[in-house]
């Protein structure tokens, strides 16, 4: 049964989707900034991966120890240099929204463009677990499936942050209300920064994840971005259960389109779904109406 | 609706005078082609595709707000017909047909996502001009078996800045008729607040959509127009992302309030990236978007914006209450006061520090 293989085959890829996701979700729906250049770190870890692997042969699960706090430590000075000012300008959320989108694609265009010059464009990978693994009959890539497995748990772990603790509670209340928050005494501005360098690092988590099965250049990052926007819209703005939900979604649509109609479509089948969601469901999977 | 005679006649003489210095100008830029070298009118093709495609930016985003990222979609598009069709049609009928599949695509996207929130058409926006080219890819690949086409045709540099001078003026006739046509005075209400447009009775989505069509038509002809200048064309080629950066930092550059501002924007931008490009080849990317995050943060309102701030300056009353010699006291009292470190040059790190990251407990 190829089908059954496939479909598994989408859910080990959505995943990942869903991780790369949620990261952007902490930084859309928590720091309401829609960032633009998120995916170019989710590029930049993969190549520190790559050169970790390849120069110094460092294990890049290890190597992640190393990547996520640096793109942790960037994305909160993002937060604080580039972007606080413009909260401080804003008038309104949707002001917000358009000056954050304007200052992230020149960040995009800057970071890519620097990445370009740094690693050159040439397509990279490496070969880390490349062996075929055997689950319940069907086979896989133990890379792949190590992925999958790690991105569960950083998804899961972010969930569990955001739904059992303090911490998460107040970057809950940020998603639902912002004015409401600081009237209760969140600091609204600091957990916001903490937010977006938290997608940031999730960011570089599932660029290191990505490295080890996929091929990569420096012009990978926007193609992340796009679908990570795609899912979040699905899911639900701020909304990290839909996340998962429309994350494994999309690899499984993506999966099937590979195997039954070309595996040059991925974008065009995250686009597909987004507007049958927009036309059926235009509050999202999980959206009350 | 009381204005005067004298008030009437006035402004009727100055439309007259500003209608025929706009006619000379476009006769001055009319015989270009006569009197400049190959690379000169090469730039001026540049020059004028961006200025249509800013301006018909401008139309749509300038007016609702909505940042659209799809600019290089429909300029491929444009491209991208013409390129298939012009070996089956003659030129004009490709550069139509060009126009209807522009205009359909605007159409399907403006209704699908500009009903709902703004973000929505933001995000498609983002991959629209990606996604197109992933299609077109494949489409060419499996189906067609033919990767990039050539365009031959007897259209040459001179005729192309001309066609696109032509649009170039209908784009603009099109925007300052707008911003007197119920439409356009419609679009001022959304873009100002959505909620009060809708309470007065505008149909808010018809209203964004229609615009957006037009915008996107002109795109769309632009990319059309240019697909001669380029004798082989391949998606990768057509739907070139960089086109929609370039045009946005050229809107903003120039600034959204008036009409012609947009103008402000493209020279300089084609002058600083044709530099960019020879000068900088491998760093185009990086400064680009350097250039650009200036903008967003310190002329957010554009080279127009800053024009009229300093011509409000320059309209005030010089300010003096002390005199001349008042300002030179101050300067004098300022130069020689003693240099004043208390804490040291530590001290001046601290306070910088503590604005980019101030103590939680603290006051900001």
């Amino acid at each position: 049964m190829p089908l059954i293989e496939v479909i598994l085959g989408g859910v080990i890829l959505g995943g990942l989707y869903a991780l790369v996701a949620i990261g952007f979700n902490l930084q859309f729906g928590m720091a309401r900034i829609v960032n633009l250049a998120y995916g170019e770190f989710l590029m930049g870890a993969a190549f520190a991966a790559f050169f970790m692997y390849t120069l110094f042969s460092i294990n890049p699960i290890v190597g992640m120890l190393l990547s996520v706090p640096v793109s942790f430590a960037a994305n909160w000075l993002i937060y604080r240099v580039l972007m606080l000012p413009l909260v401080r300008r804003a008038r309104t959320r949707d002001d917000l929204e358009g000056q954050t989108i304007l200052a992230t694609f020149g960040l995009l265009f800057v970071l890519r463009g620097a990445a370009t010059l740094a690693f050159t464009a040439d397509n990279r990978y490496y070969n880390y677990l490349g062996v075929p693994l055997n689950i319940f009959g069907f086979t896989f890539a133990a890379n792949r499936v190590l992925a999958c497995v790690l991105a569960c748990i950083f998804g899961g772990a972010s969930l569990m942050v955001l739904n059992r603790t303090r911490f998460g509670t107040a970057l809950r209340a940020l998603n639902i209300d912002p004015i409401g928050a600081e009237l209760v005494g969140i600091d609204v501005r600091g957990m916001a920064g903490l937010a977006f360098a938290g997608g940031g690092a999730l960011a570089a988590a599932a660029g290191t994840l990505v490295s080890t099965f996929l091929t990569f250049n420096p012009a990978i990052g926007i193609e992340f971005t796009m679908k990570a926007l795609v899912v979040v819209i699905m899911g639900g703005i701020g909304n990290m259960a839909g996340c998962l939900t429309a994350g494994l979604l999309l690899g499984i649509a993506e999966s099937l389109c590979s195997y039954y109609v070309d595996s040059g479509l991925t974008l065009a089948v995250a686009y597909a779904l987004f507007l049958i969601v927009l036309v059926v469901r235009p509050r999202g999977l999980f959206g009350t109406p | 609706m009381a204005a005067s005679a004298e008030d009437r006649r006035r402004r009727r003489t100055r439309t007259a005078a500003a209608i025929g210095a706009l006619v000379a100008l476009v006769a001055v830029l009319a015989t270009v082609p006569l009197l400049t070298s190959d690379y000169q009118l090469s730039f001026m093709v540049n020059v004028m595709s961006y200025l249509v495609l800013t301006i018909a930016w401008a139309l749509f985003s300038g007016t609702t707000r909505l940042v659209s990222l799809a600019t290089s979609a429909f300029f491929g598009i444009g491209m991208y017909t013409v390129a298939m069709s012009i070996k089956i049609l003659p030129l004009y009928a490709s550069f139509a047909l060009a126009i209807v599949v522009g205009a359909a695509v605007a159409l399907v996207v403006g209704v699908l996502t500009l009903r709902l929130s703004g973000m929505f058409f933001v995000i498609f926006s983002f991959g629209l001009s990606e996604m197109i080219r992933e299609l077109m890819v494949w489409w060419e690949i499996n189906q067609t078996h033919t990767m990039g086409r050539y365009v031959y045709v007897p259209f040459d540099t001179t005729m192309i800045y001309e066609h696109l001078l032509g649009l170039a003026v209908v784009v603009f006739l099109v925007g300052w008729l707008l911003r007197r046509s119920r439409l356009g005075i419609a679009l001022l209400v959304i873009g100002e607040d959505e909620t009060v447009a809708r309470q007065v009775g505008i149909n808010v989505p018809f209203t964004k959509v229609a615009i957006f069509i037009v915008s996107a038509m002109f795109m769309t002809l632009t990319g059309a127009l240019m697909a001669p200048r380029f004798s082989f064309i391949n998606p990768n080629f057509a739907f070139n992302p960089l086109v929609s950066f370039v045009v946005v930092i050229m809107a903003l550059l120039g600034g959204l309030q008036k009409l012609w501002a947009p103008v402000l924007g493209v020279i300089p931008l084609i002058i600083l990236s044709e530099r960019l490009q020879t000068q900088f080849p491998f760093w185009y990317s990086v400064l680009l978007g350097l250039v650009f995050m200036v903008i967003v943060y310190f002329l957010p309102r554009g080279v127009t914006g800053l024009l009229e701030d300093i011509w409000k300056a320059l309209g005030r009353p010089l300010a003096l209450p002390r005199g001349f010699t008042g300002p030179l006291l101050d300067a004098w009292a300022w130069l020689s006061r003693p240099i004043f470190l208390p804490r040291g040059l530590a001290g001046i790190i601290e306070e910088r520090w503590l604005k980019i990251m101030p103590r939680a407990n603290e006051k900001r």
